[in-house]
This record gives C-alpha cells, structure tokens and sequence, in this order.
C-alpha cells in the first residue's frame, strides 16, 4: 500500500525536513518501496523465535559512577551556529499559552 | 465541585536518582547554579560518532526503587529511542524504555490505601530552555543549557487509584518520603528533583467508563500540584455541565495566574515512533544482584511508621515519620536516655520548623536538663540553636551563660509581688474575673527574671491573686 502524500508530509514534519513541491510523490513512492520491502519480512513464519532487539549477543556493561572530564565551555559552543553567554542560541520556540 | 463526578487521577512521578554522573556518559552531575554547558561531552551533546555507556549508580538507584515500591524486576530489560525534535534534546530522540521497563507491577501504601505502580522505568533528562527577547517585535528566541541533557531520571507510573487532589498530594509525598528513606534519590521538589505530573479524568458518579483525561506539567510543589488538580477537576465539570466535551491535552500549571492552560500545538504531536536503541545491547539484570539490593533495604517509612505509633500520638508521627533525618534523630536521642513525648515534641516544635539538627547525643543531653528542671524552655531554645551553630554541646553553652531555672516559690513570690504592684490594672482586671489578664502579668516576670520556672511563677502569681 503505497504511503499518501499526507503522511509524507507528516513524516517530514516529525523530522523537521523542509519538502519542496513535487518531493512528496519522489518520497512517496521511496519509502512505499521500504515499506514493501518490510511487509515482504512479515511473512516470514517467524512462531518458535523468540523476539530480538538486538542481533549481537551480548549483554549491555554498566559503568561505574565515577565522573570523567568533558568539554569545557568553549570547546562545546565551538561549533554552534549561534551562542550568547555561555548558551546554544536557536530561533524562538516559545510555546503559545 | 459538585458530588456527581468522580474525580481519577493516575499519576506520573520523574524522579533525579542520587548519582554523581549523567545516565550514559561521565559528565558530572551539575547544580542549578552552574554556568551553562559546564557539564557536557560529546556524548550528551549528540557528537557524531558516540555511544552511551549505562550508569550502574543509576540503575541500582532505579532497582532500589522498584524493590521498594514492590514492583516485580524482569531478568531482561532494554532501553528504546522515542523520537523528537526539539532543541533541548540535542540528539534528537531520548533514550528511555519502551515494552522491557525495569520493573512493573508494584504498589504503595498511602494512608492505608493500596496505589498499584505500574511501572518504574529509567531514562534521560532534557536540558534547559531559557527564553528571551523582545516581545513587541515578536523577536522572541532561545537559549540552551545542556547541562542537564542526559542526567538520570526514573519514571514511577501510577494507575489511576487517586481520586482527589489530597491523595495525590499524599500520594507524592509519600514517594518523596520513600525514595528519601531508601537514599534512591533527594527528592527536593525546588531542584526538579521530583516532578509530578497527574492525568486527570471526571466521570459521573457511580459510572465505570473513564472519561477523557489531560495531563498537567510544570507543577514544582506539593501545593501546586493540589491547587492545580482542584482547579482542573473544576474546568473539567464546568467543561461538561455546560454541554461541552473535555480534549484529551496536555496542559500548563500557571504559578501565577493559579490555573492550567492548553499547551496543544503540532510541535507537541504524540508520534514518537519508538524503537529499540541500537547504541545499547539489552540489559541482563542479575538476580543475586537484586537480591542483595533488596536485603540491603533499610526499613520502609511505612513500617517505621507503624512502630512509632506505638510510642507516640499520630499527629507527632505523621511529622517525624515522613523524614528519615528527624526519625532518626528521635530514635537514637531516646536510645541515649531522652524521654520519647517531650524529645517527640521538641523535634515537630523546634527541629523541624528551623530544619536545624542537632546530633542525637546533644539532644539528649539538652533534653535531660529540661526535663530536669535546670534550665527553661526558652533557655533549651536558645542552647539548642547555639549548639547547631557553634558545634559546643549543650552543657558547656548552660554553664558558659549560667543559664538555670529557678522553681524556688519563696525566691519567686518576691518577683510576683513586685510585678503586681507595678501593673496594677492588670491585676486587677485578673481579680475581676478577666483571665487573660494573666498572660500580661507572666509576661512583664518573664522580662523581669527570664530564668523562672513559668509553672511554679504563674501559680506563685495565682495565689496571690485570690
């Protein structure tokens, strides 16, 4: 079932990814495919396995609560398109009450 | 609020674990004052390239709670990625848990009345928005501190047992005084160290069917969190009375304006399309692991409750046994000779108030001049604070200040004497039936001799008044 040009928009919107006019057929029809591809998946019989989250067999180390140096201040800005004293700066995001 | 609707509320408690580095990487875990993105790395800033490492402080802190509120513990439990956009989550998604929490299936006494847990779950924090500029022109923008993006946070999801905002007041600070009991966390609310957030539904009495609920953020105290249940119980029947049908939202706690507001918007869109967090394999939890943890728990406020209420009225213990300092504080100045009741009294009067402890052994020594007769009450006040302060025990600070009571009924009919011929309208409305009049007269002796014994002075006082 191929995805509608509404849950095209949807997704990108999710994914704050700006579409131009005529993008949403392109990806409609690119994730349509991927989604095909899953819906393959799903037939397989897959009864006597046990669910996988994870495909290596391992299990996850814990790590002992000990503080370890980071970044300073600076260096974490370094790359910020915008910062003022000591913040990230981003446009407005002020949520209407 | 009119009887005919039952009030729900189901609860959802975000809780700091104790715990000196963030959940998935070593930056330390930062105080409010800090400068901004003084705590950071390249892990919880969502660098390119890094994996998060579990904290094991965290997920005892988390396990502790759970065996507490006993809840059951799977041998297996994962973390899940739930996706946003939002610039106070630098990588995009938060990694929380999803269909494997920690621990389900719980319950905690509250007044005598079972809330069942349904889940304790771990994730990450968010860090901070400040918002600034102008509004006017509408140039509004926002500033971000990552200083708390990625510090630790259980999740305790209640079902919805609560049906007023007084049990789930009780509710929530029962949590507090557990979680302060079993060292998982401080819980001090200023700090958003403990963040309630309740769902909120009315039904007509008697009905099964749930009705819609809305959620509640932003609420940072026990008194918010009831004023704001109360004020959205009302919306919601006003809501309903009048025709209209309550959204399923969630909403704001406005301190100042005292009530809740929408805060829908598409931002805000429920679709956090989960999945397994493939950075972090499952999680094997050991299961003498957690049996040394749950032997390692201390007594549970609850049944430390129980016991004081064998040795002491209600109203004391429902403040001594809702702090785990103050309890044993009392528990181990009784243990070193003071008397329960005036030790029990002195805590809820003096201790508790102030937030000033003294040390067990100090206590009772001062509490055994006291009751000895030494020295009087304001004298014990005054020790008290200066001992708390100075470090100096209390004995040294009666003797330094020759502080000493006096019960000599001959020494203080001196004193009454001339209290009552230098207030003689006072005495004399006391002679004519006015007993307030009294309070005047102990008040211009305790001036006068603050070392008096205020029982044996006022009955000095009323024999020579009759």
């Amino acid at each position: 079932m191929p995805l509608s040009k509404d849950q095209v928009r949807h997704v990108a919107m999710l994914a704050r990814i700006g579409l131009e006019p005529g993008d949403e057929e392109f990806y409609a029809e690119q994730l349509s495919g991927i989604l095909e591809h899953i819906d393959r998946l799903q037939q397989v019989d897959t009864e006597a396995i046990p669910p996988t989250a994870q495909v290596v067999e391992v299990a996850a180390t814990l790590r002992d609560d000990e503080p370890r140096p980071g970044l300073d201040q600076a260096e974490a800005l370094a790359n910020a398109p915008a910062a003022v004293d000591g913040f990230f700066r981003v446009p407005s995001i002020q949520e209407e009450a | 609020m009119p009887d005919i609707w039952d009030v729900v509320i189901g609860m959802e408690v975000h809780v700091q674990p104790r715990t000196r580095t963030k959940m998935f990487c070593g930056c330390a875990v930062g105080d409010v004052n800090d400068p901004p993105n003084s705590h950071v790395c390249e892990v919880c800033l969502g660098l390119p390239g890094v994996l998060p490492v579990i904290n094991k402080a965290a997920v005892e802190a988390c396990l502790k709670t759970a065996l507490a509120l006993n809840c059951e513990i799977p041998r297996h439990t994962k973390f899940d990625r739930k996706n946003y956009m939002y610039p106070d989550l630098p990588k995009g998604y938060q990694i929380s848990q999803y269909d494997l929490p920690m621990s389900k299936n719980g319950y905690l006494e509250v007044g005598g009345r079972r809330v069942r847990i349904r889940r304790v779950h771990l994730e990450e924090d968010t860090g901070k928005l400040v918002h600034a500029g102008d509004k006017l022109h509408k140039a509004w923008e926002s500033y971000v501190d990552l200083n708390r993006a990625g510090v630790p946070l259980m999740e305790i999801v209640s079902e919805p047992d609560l049906h007023s905002a007084d049990e789930a007041r009780d509710y929530a600070m029962e949590l507090r005084t557990l979680l302060r009991a079993i060292g998982a966390s401080e819980a001090d609310m200023e700090k958003g160290q403990l963040r309630a957030e309740p769902n909120i539904s009315i039904r007509r009495a008697g009905s099964s069917e749930l009705g819609v609920k809305t959620e509640i953020k932003n609420i940072n105290s026990f008194r918010a969190l009831h004023r704001a249940i109360i004020y959205e119980v009302d919306r919601q029947s006003q809501v309903l009375e009048s025709g209209g049908e309550v959204v399923q939202e969630t909403r704001g706690w406005s301190e100042d304006e005292q009530r809740t507001f929408s805060q829908r918007s598409k931002e805000f869109a429920e679709d956090y399309r989960y999945f397994p967090e493939p950075d972090l394999p499952p999680l094997e939890l050991d299961r003498a692991w957690i049996d040394e943890l749950k032997s390692a728990l201390p007594e549970l406020p609850s049944v430390r409750r129980a016991r004081l209420l064998d040795q002491l009225p209600a109203g004391q213990v429902a403040i001594i046994g809702a702090d785990r300092e103050l309890a044993d504080l009392y528990e181990s100045a009784v243990a070193k000779g003071a008397q329960a009741l005036p030790t029990a009294n002195w805590i809820v009067n003096e201790v508790a108030p102030s937030g000033k402890l003294l040390d067990a052994q100090n206590l009772a020594e001062l509490m055994r001049l006291l009751a000895a007769g030494s020295i009087t009450r304001d004298q014990a006040r005054e020790a008290y604070f200066e001992a708390v302060e100075t470090g100096r025990t209390p004995a040294e600070i009666v003797a330094e200040h020759g502080y000493s009571q006096v019960s000599d009924a001959s020494e203080l009919r001196v004193l009454a004497e001339a209290v009552i011929d230098a207030n003689p309208k006072a005495a004399a409305d006391y002679r004519a039936g006015r007993k307030q009049a009294m309070q005047a007269l102990m008040a211009d002796l305790r001036k006068r001799a603050p070392q008096a014994n205020p029982k044996v002075a006022t009955e000095v006082l009323l024999q020579l008044l009759a």
